[in-house]
């Protein structure tokens, strides 16, 4: 096999499994539509008042919530990355629990933390001050920068150790301020990361929910996504949901194709902490501040994790853990969110390597460029595709060939999968890119294509960020409520799926017991993936 | 750097020690045999009649269970439970499915949802005889049978609510920084109900009373989990529920600290509904097994397990039911009515509540 033969392998095994998970997401809307006697009338959609209104509304939270999440990030990322301190590895791993956690117990620990009776208010209420009235604007911001900041700032820090060691050993020897540090070194690092990260941020706030709804404080704060819901429940009006889906989705391309303008790097990526080591010249104050900014995002972000951890500890825990309810829901959800990340990898690596193959192609023409733009894209977009829609649309088809509900697992599971996706690819994208960067002149004069390539030269360089990318996914998947809800029967129940039972029958203890139990589970899936995956020596650097 | 290796063992190594083994062995056997577990569910030559309801009548601690058992042991049949979501997930699953659908009964629907039920064509005559029931209002239906009641009501916390308003309209005009939680009739039965609440009192008022309790509400939550939760967190005094609450707490937690307070306008009634698919294969056990829903038998378990009321005056209750509040204006608007209006009605809501 010649270069020129491996490198086509590649793009057409990439286009392949991005038209897969495409097909799979479009199945669901061009089902529906078929179940509806009519099409979707976009011009008496969009003249529609209240349509305009959330749709105004929709774009002002996500917006509002993106500037906020990256500029705190900012500041906090780059303290974090500077600081050397013990529980540095730790913290970035708290940074990935807030995507794992299913939005309703996040949004119930952001309350205990910030509500009129949370912890803050009734401390400012002791001391003199007036309660807090976060429900509004300011809540869902509160709760998004809660979700988001990490994200943002995973990403951030990821794009400084990308920095080469050399830069940074430069910066100490020649005793560089700090300014001047961010205007050579980091600021261009972060030039490139951000319009990614925000661009992934922004649609994750598109098309929020359960938040928006619960401290938006009145029907005044409603997105598309739930008038989505309420056409395709209440009213039983594919048309409608679909027309609204289409229009959250061209809008979100609009912002995504306006930060391709802006930054370079789409898929900007996460990386592992502690690589890069930094000689910065030692000074008080900005030791200081550094330490205050990471204590005040770290408390920031664990606050309402320590919440979630003292209320489910109140619950019956032992019980809990041995019901065998709970017992089958934790390892239906395993099943599934391990199954779902697995199959995520796979289908992203594949659109990587071709991303990866386009982009070092020798004649880089516009079909080339076309292309690699629309996967980059399109494996981001997956996110504001409504799952509700592509669950009832794949629902459709299903029940015409087989048992839904015996089928409903593996929906689930593609589901689960799809959405992943722009995670890892934005995980793994950046190391791919670094070693092609590297290395893939020498891999192509000597020849080294197909399995050999894989395992000699892009396998080491996915390696670790694979794990995390597995983890990640995992967690994700484990904490997804949206996929399950139209499949989930007596014999098929999930520990979120569970826990929104309990609730919705007064047993808030259990739910809060449950909550802490599927935490613990994340974090120790997480932990140990990124073990198994990675070599001894990695595990000990 | 091993120090930092150190750390992450001593953090995460104790609560995984269990799990190398539980993420790669098991998840490989149980978590493929979880997702292939429903395919195997059809045995012998026992007639199985399928249910879908919701899933906390389903789950463990619902009448499903108890019901199942003692169905099962007259009818010569396998009874099975299908949870859904709840009422309208029920509706939607069937026009989804359309007539080749599993289902033998459907039961957890609010008579709210009768005409579009109705519309369906999916439906037929139950040929159940409800004469000897008890049902507020007098509901009675060929097709569908209400098997058991709530009335909607605000719940309070003792501890923070000295007086409780003893009306409607103590509560839209009552002190604005005491706050309440509503569900969103957009999104939920209870949310709906109130809307409608409002409408059966008020009426033609109702979008002036809306903006006047507007300065109460201080959050709208898609369901009813997401305000009851707020409200036992201790966010919110007062929160959109059922007269039975207080019942679960009296009888599960052996509390008394949250009531439910009654209104001089009456509080609106919820009357949940079953009703028999037209293209079931077991028309005459899908009969049996309502016959044996709105039995005394069965109407005894439902008050505890779904905490609700039911439909005959000859069941003995458990003493925490005789506490709750006692309805004597039961309120409910038509079902015909509410279908013709329902989109009016909400959007009459968002204009006063400022959403549109």
């Amino acid at each position: 096999m010649n270069t020129s033969t491996d490198r086509s392998i590649r793009i057409g095994a990439g286009i392949a499994a991005a038209i897969l998970a495409i097909a799979f997401l479009l199945g669901g809307f061009v089902v529906l539509l078929g179940a509806g006697d009519q099409a979707p009338d976009f011009a008496d959609l969009l003249g529609d008042a209240y349509v305009r209104a959330i749709l105004g509304f929709t774009l002002l939270q996500a917006g509002l919530s993106t500037l906020l999440s990256v500029l705190i990030a900012i500041p906090f990322a780059l303290a974090l990355h500077r600081a050397r301190f013990f529980g540095k590895p730790l913290i970035l791993r708290l940074f990935l629990l807030p995507q794992a956690l299913p939005v309703l117990v996040g949004a119930l620990a952001i309350i205990t933390i910030w509500g009129q009776n949370g912890v803050v208010s009734r401390a400012l209420a002791s001391i003199g001050f007036g309660r807090l009235e976060v429900y509004g604007l300011t809540g869902i911001l509160i709760a998004h920068v809660f979700f988001n900041m990490p994200l943002a700032a995973r990403l951030i820090v990821a794009a400084l150790d990308r920095v080469p060691a050399e830069s940074w050993k430069l910066c100490g020897q020649l005793a560089l301020p700090p300014l001047t540090v961010f205007r050579l070194v980091e600021w261009p690092a972060l030039r490139q990361t951000l319009p990614g990260a925000a661009a992934l941020i922004f649609m994750l706030c598109v098309t929020s929910f359960t938040i928006v709804l619960v401290l938006g404080g009145g029907p005044a704060a409603t997105t598309l996504e739930v008038a989505v819901y309420q056409a395709l429940r209440y009213d039983f009006d594919p048309a409608r949901a679909i027309g609204l889906s289409v229009i959250q989705i061209v809008l979100t391309t609009l912002v995504l194709l306006a930060t391709l303008l802006l930054g370079r790097d789409p898929a900007g990526g996460f990386g592992l902490g502690g690589k890069s080591r930094r000689f910065d010249v030692k000074s008080h104050v900005r030791g200081s501040l550094d330490t205050a900014l990471v204590t005040l995002g770290t408390l920031f972000v664990a606050a309402p994790f320590i919440a979630i951890v003292l209320s489910g500890l109140a619950a019956d825990l032992p019980r809990l853990v041995t019901e065998g309810a709970v017992q089958r829901a934790a390892l239906t959800s395993l099943g599934v969110s391990l199954a779902a990340a697995s199959l995520s990898l796979f289908v992203s690596v594949l659109v990587l390597l071709a991303i990866e193959a386009l982009a070092h192609a020798k004649r880089p023409g516009v079909l080339r460029r076309f292309i690699r733009i629309s996967l980059e894209t399109a494996t981001s977009l997956v996110l504001v595709v409504s799952p509700v829609i592509v669950g009832a649309g794949w629902f459709l088809a299903l029940r015409q060939v087989t048992d839904v509900l015996a089928a409903g697992p593996y929906v689930v599971v593609a589901t689960n999968a799809v959405m992943a996706m722009p995670f890892i690819v934005r995980i793994v994208g950046p190391a791919l890119r670094q070693a092609n960067a590297d290395t893939g002149k020498l891999t192509e004069s000597v020849g080294l294509t197909g399995f050999a390539r894989l395992a000699f030269v892009d396998w080491p360089a996915m390696r670790r960020p694979l794990a995390l990318a597995f983890a990640f996914a995992a967690a994700l998947s484990f904490g997804d409520l949206g996929a399950i809800a139209l499949y989930g029967s007596n014999d098929f129940v999930t520990l979120p799926y569970l826990l929104l039972q309990r609730m919705g029958s007064y047993r808030t203890a259990d739910a809060a017991g449950l909550a802490l139990i599927l935490g613990l589970i994340a974090v120790c899936v997480m932990a140990t993936v990124e073990r198994g995956f990675a070599h001894r020596k990695d595990v000990a650097a | 750097m091993p120090a930092r290796r150190h750390l992450r063992e001593m953090f995460l190594q104790p609560a995984c020690q269990a799990l190398p083994s539980l993420a790669f062995g098991a998840f490989l056997a149980a978590g493929l045999a979880a997702l292939a577990g429903p395919a195997a569910a059809q045995t012998g030559e026992k007639p199985t009649l399928t249910v879908y309801t919701y899933d906390s009548f389903s789950a463990d601690w619902g009448p499903g269970p108890q019901l199942k058992s003692a169905f099962e042991a007259t009818c010569g049949c396998t009874l099975d439970f299908v949870g859904l979501e709840d009422g309208v997930a029920i509706l939607n699953r069937l026009k989804l499915e359309g007539p080749s659908t599993k289902a033998d009964v459907a039961l957890g629907l609010t008579t709210d949802l009768i005409p579009e039920a109705k519309a369906t064509g999916m439906f037929t005559e139950s040929g159940v005889d409800t004469s000897d029931l008890t049902v507020p209002t007098g509901f009675s239906d060929p097709v569908f049978v209400p098997y058991d009641y709530s009335y909607l009501a605000f719940v309070y916390d003792t501890e923070t609510v000295k007086n409780p308003p003893k009306s409607l309209d103590e509560l839209v005009s009552g002190d604005p920084s005491q706050k309440i939680v509503i569900e969103d009739p957009r999104t939920s039965t209870p949310g709906l109900s109130f809307l409608l609440w409002m409408k059966a009192v008020y009426g033609e008022e109702a979008a002036d009373k809306w903006k006047q309790l507007n300065r109460r509400i201080l959050t709208v939550t898609p369901g009813w989990s997401e305000a009851y939760g707020l409200f036992t967190k201790g966010e919110v005094p007062m929160v959109l529920s059922y007269t039975t609450s207080p019942a679960y707490h009296e009888i599960e937690e052996k509390t008394d600290r949250y009531q439910a307070a009654a209104f001089a306008e009456g509080q609106y009634l919820q009357i949940e509904v079953a009703g028999i698919l037209k293209g079931s294969q077991h028309q005459a056990l899908a009969r049996k097994f309502l016959s044996f829903l709105v039995s005394k038998q069965a109407q005894e378990v439902l008050p505890t397990t779904n905490w609700t009321l039911p439909v005959r005056d000859d069941v003995d209750l458990p003493e925490a039911f005789s506490n709750l509040v006692k309805v004597d204006k039961p309120l409910l608007i038509d079902a015909e009515t509410v279908a013709k209006n329902r989109r009016a009605w909400t959007d009459e809501w968002l204009q006063a509540v400022g959403a549109r």
